[in-house]
């Protein structure tokens, strides 16, 4: 079998979402660092493995995938029988609880989460001012989507199932800086949500993503 | 026979219609059920209970309760995967795997400027509403963008994610619907020799017909 490439940035959280799926998966992969301050991500060496000019994409052989959904959801299908069990098989019906947790990560969580970690987390590291007033809408659009979520984790343990899957993997790399930053009081004050991120975020597999990151500074 | 699925919701509403198209590709019978927006029956206790994000659609079959239009369609196209158009999410894994890639970037790429676009030229002018000029101009910009990728990629292979068409072409149809017959941005699309092409091609499919015809029946 080919060895998977990750081409991505270990600042960036659509290539954190894909580095945490592989280590849940206890699969072999290489990654190769892009450039983004050097916009290598625009080069035309890279736009042939992501035409938008985006992190992450992936490579496996002759398969050239990019959209880190994608690419998870491929990895845990692919790999099903090694690691963590990411997905949630047996039926149609139980494989389409998992993608609608997904689809809602992607649609409700992702927009007004990765305009905050913008604002909060890369604005200050590349010294820009942040504007107050995207934050204020983005915590509000975010807290009426996290009430959603409390009420769903009082009768779930996880978002899908009763079990980890890449519903919740999917959340980690915003809910991480989040966390750091002052829209940790979004979390917070949501016991059933609360707990679930600190069950999350102090996963094994998550943890190497982290330290990834910090060897890269 | 089995009882035809369930999906709750107005047929103009953008998501409603991409479950709409899917289910007529796979030849899977279903009632509409008709939800009242004007008069906030998708905000009603009882419809939270289906949709907790108080939004369409929402659907039901004998299994199981779902929202998410994406989401939706996925189910359709596994659960029913030997009805109707069998190869609209693929029939291997590399397959589903590149369908995967170009759902995805519709929903995070093409999907929000062009439903701030929709909503603006649209849907705005009829609810009487202000519009935004700064909000259209930006998005334009990323719209077109985004259509400068397709057009690429467009001129390299017929449709999205290869040669058939497929639940990632299907995803487009509702808002380029709305933008190709319902404002003066259609030149965005029809322009563009290889996007031009495509939605010459996607947007005369027979489903896709038959869903704008559902849309002109409800108004």
């Amino acid at each position: 079998m080919a060895v998977m490439k990750v081409h991505g940035n270990p600042f960036s959280t659509s290539t954190h979402r894909v580095l945490a799926c592989l280590y849940e998966k206890d699969v072999e992969f290489q990654f190769i660092n892009v450039d983004m301050g050097a916009g290598q991500h625009k080069s035309d060496n890279f736009l042939p493995l992501n035409p938008f000019g985006q992190v992450p994409a992936f490579e496996e052989g002759d398969l050239k995938l990019f959209e880190s959904r994608a690419i998870t959801q491929y990895i845990s299908q692919e790999y099903n029988d090694k690691g963590t069990q990411l997905l949630l098989p047996g039926s149609n019906k139980t494989m389409a609880v998992l993608q609608l947790w997904k689809e809602v990560e992607a649609h409700h969580f992702n927009p007004p989460s990765t305009k905050l970690v913008f604002e909060l987390h890369y604005k200050p590291i590349f010294g820009m001012a942040i504007d107050t007033v995207v934050v204020e809408e983005s915590e509000a659009e975010l807290a009426k989507v996290l009430d959603v979520y409390e009420a769903r984790l009082a009768q779930s343990k996880y978002l899908a199932c009763d079990h980890f899957t890449l519903a919740d993997l999917h959340h980690l790399p915003n809910v991480q800086y989040l966390i750091g930053s002052s829209a940790k009081k979004l979390f917070d004050s949501r016991p059933h949500v609360s707990a679930w991120v600190v069950d999350i975020t102090a996963r094994p597999a998550w943890s190497k993503v982290l330290d990834m990151q910090k060897q890269k500074l | 026979m089995a009882t035809p699925v369930k999906v709750h919701g107005p047929p103009l509403s953008t998501a409603v219609s991409r479950v709409l198209a899917c289910l007529i590709e796979k030849d899977v019978p279903f009632q509409l059920i008709p939800v009242n927006m004007a008069k906030g029956e998708h905000k009603s206790p009882d419809f939270l209970k289906i949709q907790p994000f108080g939004q369409v659609p929402a659907f039901q079959d004998e299994a199981i309760s779902l929202f998410e239009s994406r989401a939706i369609c996925r189910y359709v196209c596994e659960k029913y995967a030997e009805k109707g158009n069998k190869g609209l999410y693929g029939t291997n894994p590399l397959a589903k795997a590149s369908i995967d890639q170009w759902v995805e970037a519709e929903g995070q790429s093409f999907n929000p400027p062009s439903s701030v676009l929709v909503f603006q030229l649209a849907f705005a002018p009829r609810m009487k509403l202000k519009q935004d000029e700064s909000l259209i101009s930006q998005n334009e910009t990323k719209l077109e963008k985004v259509l400068e990728v397709y057009e690429k990629r467009l001129g390299e292979s017929r449709f999205l994610a290869g040669d058939e068409f497929s639940l990632a072409d299907l995803s487009h149809l509702p808002n380029a619907h709305y933008l190709v017959t319902a404002t003066d941005r259609g030149e965005m699309f029809t322009s563009k020799k290889n996007v031009g092409r495509w939605w010459g091609e996607i947007s005369s499919r027979d489903s896709w017909k038959k869903v704008v015809d559902m849309q002109k029946q409800s108004t």
